[in-house]
């Protein structure tokens, strides 16, 4: 099906000129969009809305509680800073989304489009329904014909109207000389409706007006039920992206997009944040964390002539970066080659209802053109035998199947958004139900990236409170985790003075007349140690190390126990150091371990378990992991991945907790099922079905009860996948 | 029979007024948010100054 593109905008298309005008004009006519992934309720609505009109300048404000978001007319003045920590004060999240990557899911045509031809078929339906009923129940001669004819004069135009989608589809099919499962359903359609013209102008006694409705309504049903399904994954992804909002500040203080960005531009990064290219460090001294680049989860020092990539998040002091690479050019997108070569092998995966309809489509029409030729050869009318064949044709058609996947995937896929998993690929479910093998990601995936302090009891009591008192001045991870570890343990910070911290280095002060610092081991003259640590010398005292060990990520224990528990064979692999690797996996209870991996070996690793055999889900969320994620069977990453490892993931965990992650495994298995039991369903009413209207006795009543019946049960089976756990 | 007649365009007429409201549901918008919808009928705030 493909959608004609209509530009709002005539002359943008003849002049780009005006496009850019038109362009301007919309970006002054301020208009933000918030998420708020925080609403669940009527007083949140008001709440909002209250305190959004509240601020000055903004003329609406209205909230979308199933989409979560807030839309904001505001005048240009109007920052949406302070919109933000307006609510934020209020006990609302909120951020910023960028309007222009979400505006195409507001005016969803193409969903509205179907819902409209549904409501015709609909109609249509029930009408001619009641109709048939005077027929079925034996009205006959003249009244008959006029039933039949108001029949075809509702039918008829409602056909054309509404099922143009499965026209078009089978359209295209034919033309690319392939069958698909719109043809032998177009097929049914147009046979239907015309075999039933030409028996109500002949006055003959069945006419099919009601089958040919019911099956477009049902079909459209199923259509509209997989519509929705994706475009709610698709606006929520669409959301994820919008989160990231692509700006850069330059040296001289002006924001710009990353777009506009040459290459030898000076770019300033603020500790804290991301880098936002490739470049070389011209000023400053600071740590980066590349742990979602490589998996270390050590900080490694930066200093003028540094190389950083895009994607490390700097963490002390503040650098300036000239750019050598930004964009689509940087490392974020190096991988690209990689995950594309991947990406075809899996694209070749072929869908249960793909499988069915692969089989189905020829099936059928050979069925129906072997009842038209038997009956040919038995009686020689012709008339007769063309009514038969369509008789097959509606009973075989794929009603119940064109719902059968639908409706379980709506049901499944709703279940896992409310556990917070958004499925992104339209296979993705039926290719967990398959997996025998979990490959985990250390750093960032079952670990949160966030330092933990693991040896303060060893910890002599007068270090404790100089160490406190240095970390309580610093924005670092490490000091920030001893501090609130000190914190925790009741320790008062001695008095210092002459606090310093040193980008790059550490923090050092003084306690009366000793000198004292905290940091890196080169820098206090220490033995580094091989985990994660830092080291506090008291004036000429040997240096103390504080160990660090990864926090976990909450549900990480859960999701792994859960899934031994169903007997998949879990692996991690990281690309940080050995024991901090044994560590984890030792706390997790993961036996299968590899560390130091490079993002080659990850893939080459999944692919080797794939070779033997094996249906591999990876869980990772750095591009070290790109690579592995799409030669994966399925792939999950969290929403803190970079963008790049969300778009080659199959579904995304939307929170912090990998707790879902079991629960999807059974829903997918439960999902596949469902599938099964519906297709088996529908076989079953056609196994019963097909030799009666191959003997000629099936009649329109007939085939409108075998329609619905087996729709509403296979819409009920669906259905059970809900309640059940 | 012939009070089939009028019976069958009356009842045609009433399905396509239902048809006719359920265009009018969609175009003005009334499935974009139906959970806020729902929720916004229970809000026990009362607006004393509604656009028209």
């Amino acid at each position: 099906m493909s959608e004609v593109q209509i530009s709002a905008c005539p002359a943008c298309v003849a002049a780009p000129a005006a496009e850019e005008t038109a362009h301007a004009r919309d970006v002054r006519d301020t208009r933000f969009v918030l998420s708020l992934p925080a609403i669940y309720c009527a007083a949140c609505i008001s709440g909002v809305e209250r305190e959004l009109i509240k601020q000055p300048g903004v003329r609406a404000a209205r909230v979308n509680l199933t989409l979560k978001r807030a839309q904001v007319e505001a005048d240009e003045d109007v920052s949406v800073d302070d919109l933000i920590s307006a609510l934020t004060r209020v006990g609302y999240e909120a951020y910023e989304l960028d309007a222009g990557a979400i505006s195409a899911t507001e005016t969803d045509r193409k969903g509205r489009a179907i819902l409209t031809r549904i409501a015709v078929s609909g109609f249509a339906m029930m009408n001619v329904m009641l109709l048939s009923i005077a027929v079925w129940s034996g009205a006959s001669d003249v009244t008959r014909d006029m039933f039949h004819w108001i029949s075809a004069a509702i039918a008829l135009p409602a056909i054309a109207y509404a099922a143009q989608p499965f026209f078009g589809s089978a359209w295209t099919a034919l033309r690319a000389r392939r069958l698909n499962m719109d043809v032998p359903i177009s097929l049914a359609i147009l046979l239907a409706g015309g075999m039933s013209l030409f028996e109500t102008m002949e006055s003959g006694r069945h006419a099919y007006f009601d089958a040919a409705l019911s099956l477009t309504f049902f079909l459209l049903a199923g259509r509209y039920l997989d519509y929705r399904t994706r475009s709610v994954a698709r606006s929520a992804a669409e959301e994820l992206a919008a989160l990231e909002v692509p700006r850069v500040t330059l040296t001289d203080g002006t924001v710009i997009s990353i777009k506009d960005l040459a290459k030898g531009a000076l770019v300033r990064v603020v500790p804290g944040a991301r880098v936002p290219v490739d470049g070389i460090v011209v000023e400053g001294a600071s740590e980066l964390d590349r742990s979602l680049l490589t998996g270390e989860s050590l900080p490694v020092e930066a200093g003028v002539d540094t190389i950083v990539s895009a994607g490390e998040v700097n963490l002390t002091g503040p650098l300036v970066v000239k750019v050598t690479a930004a964009g689509e050019d940087s490392s974020l997108h190096r991988m690209a080659d990689l995950v594309a070569m991947a990406e075809t092998s899996r694209n070749k995966y072929t869908s249960l209802a793909d499988r069915a309809a692969q089989v189905y489509a020829p099936a059928v029409h050979l069925l129906s053109l072997a009842a038209f030729i038997g009956w040919m050869m038995a009686t020689g009318d012709i008339r007769h035998s063309l009514n038969i064949a369509v008789a097959v044709l509606i009973i075989t058609c794929p009603c119940a199947l064109g719902l059968a996947v639908p409706a379980v995937t709506t049901a499944a896929s709703g279940r896992l958004f409310r556990a917070g998993m958004l499925i992104k690929s339209a296979t993705a479910l039926e290719r967990l139900a398959e997996v025998d093998t979990v490959v985990f990601d250390k750093t960032g995936t079952l670990t949160e990236g966030k330092p933990e302090l693991s040896n303060l009891k060893d910890i002599p009591p007068h270090a404790r409170s100089v160490a406190m008192a240095l970390a309580s001045g610093s924005a670092h991870p490490l000091s920030a985790a001893l501090y609130e570890a000190a914190l925790a343990a009741d320790i008062t910070p001695s008095a210092l003075t002459d606090i310093v911290e040193v980008p790059g280095q550490g923090i050092m002060g003084r306690l009366g007349d000793v000198n004292v610092k905290l940091g890196r081991a080169a820098w206090v003259d220490a033995h580094a140690l091989s985990q994660t640590a830092t080291y506090l010398k008291l004036g000429k005292e040997a240096p103390i190390a504080f160990t660090f060990v990864d926090h976990l990520r909450e549900g990480a224990m859960e999701a792994v126990a859960a899934l031994k528990a169903q007997g998949k064979d879990v692996v991690l692999l990281s690309g940080d150091a050995p024991a901090a690797v044994a560590d984890i996996a030792a706390r997790i209870g993961i036996e299968a371990w590899d560390a130091e991996c490079l993002p080659a070996a990850k893939a080459l690793r999944v692919a080797e378990l794939t070779r033997s055999g094996r249906k591999v889900l990876m869980v990772g969320d750095g591009l070290n992991d790109t690579a592995a994620l799409a030669a994966a069977h399925v792939s999950i990453s969290p929403a803190s991945a970079l963008e790049a490892t969300r778009v080659v993931s199959d579904m995304v965990l939307l929170g912090k907790t990998l707790a879902p992650l079991g629960e999807a495994t059974q829903v997918a298995r439960s999902a596949t099922r469902r599938i099964r039991e519906n297709f088996a369903i529908a076989a079953g009413y056609n196994m019963i079905a097909i030799p009666i209207a191959l003997a000629g006795f099936a009649t329109p009543l007939a085939a409108a009860l075998a329609m619905s019946a087996s729709s509403i049960t296979v819409s009920l089976n669906a259905l059970r996948l809900k309640g059940k756990p | 029979m012939n009070v089939l007649v009028y019976l069958i365009p009356i009842s045609i007429f009433l399905g396509g007024l239902g048809l006719a409201g359920f265009f009018w549901s969609i175009r003005s918008r009334q499935y974009d948010d139906p959970d806020g919808d729902a929720n916004r009928i229970l809000t026990g705030e009362y607006d004393d100054h509604p656009k028209e």
